[in-house]
């Protein structure tokens, strides 16, 4: 079965996104971070598990009439690095890229360290890390060094 | 040929190799030619801020800064000060801040060295933080060895006592690794073994290195021991911290087959894990390394205050 042919097992959106290559498993985890509760009025797919040339298996998220902030893509990185975003527009692909694992990463997630200066309250500092690792994603903080491997991450942003 | 001019001293591992020579080789004309320095630093004032303890490091930072010719204001204990009125730690560094040319901070949480060279915009020298880093420990023990072997790289070092809580091992470890040692022992029980980082830094620089439960076998092969203490509370069962603290004790009998020109560093103070005994033998270097702060301490502030 062709990789078109997969998509359509879900119907293809008209305008909005396709969150492709996330590693399967993690597509709830990815609906999650986007804050999508199901309460939505518009089209949401999501296809686990499928067969992938590239992932051996991968999941699939389809977002009708949404488009992500930058921020949200940058989330969506340190869930799924591998993940690609496609935005449709009238049935077509009309941008497509990989998201990135931003460089440095800015008050997206706490430091594990419990003594380091980005858990004091009353200071004014935001947690920041650097990539230490793409794959396997360990992210260092810039202020104590400690590091912070993938589970972490994902479970800091999901709270799961 | 690296600046330190208005550099902050954050972390051993971010100097460069000949920022640090550079320091050495400052610090050694200092020690010989002290009085001509004693006009470098006039007008300067030296802000230290300790919210840790300190014998050595406050104490040999500010002779350094008098002996420059420059001045030293300290910031009171916390019940004395503002904040004991809740002021945080940001708003004390911008008064500091306003009030001096340089400031030297101890904290016990971790990257507070860091955060502060953020918002002061004066230069910062982190005089310890947490576990994790002691830089300008780390040059007066490279300037020690160096004054002993006229050079750092190629030696066999042996590394004793809480690898892991330890900043002070833990910044030399960094320190000598940036100097291609022959060897590194890291000798110290299983639960206070290096972090991982440093051994990631070790392997990183391609460098011989074993871990060891104690240093049975291995004395006669090395040039320097550097020796930490091991805490008590550190241990959760007593007991387990006496049965192991006689195996890491040195003293006078244990040194019968080292190398001649063989040397014992600690960065003190010391509890009872160098015998008395060893004070008097030529291996003790460690009151050198001592009174070495003030001339690397000095060296330090002359270089990043006026070059």
């Amino acid at each position: 079965m062709s990789e078109e042919e997969k998509r359509l097992i879900v119907t293809k959106i008209k305008d909005g996104t396709v969150i492709d290559h996330i590693d399967a498993g993690r597509a709830l985890y990815v609906l999650k971070i986007l804050g999508i509760t199901g309460e939505e009025d518009f089209t949401i797919a999501v296809v686990m598990n499928v067969e992938s040339k590239r992932m051996g298996r991968k999941d699939i998220v389809k977002l009708e009439k949404m488009e992500l902030r930058k921020e949200q893509v940058d989330e969506i990185a340190l869930i799924a690095p591998n993940a690609t975003i496609n935005i449709i527009r009238n049935y077509r692909v009309v941008k497509k890229y990989k998201v990135d694992v931003p460089k440095v990463i800015e008050g997206l997630i706490n430091c594990i360290n419990p003594n380091c200066i980005t858990n004091q309250k009353r200071e004014p500092v935001r947690s920041t890390f650097l990539v230490k690792s793409l794959r396997p994603l360990i992210l260092i903080c810039k202020y104590c060094g400690e590091e912070i491997h993938h589970e972490d991450i994902i479970r800091q942003l999901t709270g799961v | 040929m690296g600046s330190l001019k208005n550099k902050d001293i954050i972390s051993i591992r971010e100097l460069k190799n000949d920022e640090i020579l550079d320091v050495i080789n400052v610090a050694k004309d200092i020690k010989k030619n002290m009085k001509s320095y004693r006009d470098i630093l006039k007008g300067y004032i030296l802000a230290t801020a300790f919210f840790e303890p300190s014998t050595r490091t406050k104490l040999s930072f500010q002779s350094a800064m008098k002996r420059l010719g420059g001045s030293v204001i300290d910031l009171p204990p916390e019940e004395a000060s503002s904040r004991a009125k809740g002021e945080n730690l940001a708003d004390t560094i911008r008064m500091l801040e306003c009030y001096s040319d340089i400031i030297v901070i101890r904290h016990k949480i971790e990257g507070t060295a860091k955060f502060v060279s953020e918002i002061a915009n004066i230069p910062i020298i982190n005089g310890g933080d947490g576990t994790k880093e002691h830089p300008t420990q780390a040059l007066i023990d490279l300037f020690t060895i160096y004054e002993a072997y006229g050079r750092l790289d190629g030696l066999t070092v042996g590394v004793l006592g809480d690898l892991k809580y330890g900043r002070a091992a833990r910044s030399f470890i960094f320190g000598i690794s940036k100097f291609s040692p022959e060897k590194i022992y890291l000798i110290s029980p299983e639960q206070l073994r290096a972090r991982k980082d440093v051994l990631e830094f070790l392997n990183e620089k391609k460098i011989f290195f074993r871990e060891k439960n104690d240093y049975s076998g291995i004395l006669k092969d090395l040039d320097v021991l550097y020796v930490t203490r091991i805490q008590r509370e550190r241990f959760p069962d007593p007991m387990e911290y006496e049965r192991v603290r006689g195996s890491y004790r040195i003293t006078k009998d244990i040194l019968k087959d080292v190398k001649d020109n063989f040397i014992i560093l600690h960065p003190l103070p010391r509890v009872d894990e160098i015998d008395f005994s060893v004070d008097g033998t030529k291996f003790a270097k460690y009151f050198v390394q001592a009174a070495n702060g003030v001339p690397i301490r000095m060296a330090l502030l002359k270089m990043i205050l006026v070059e």
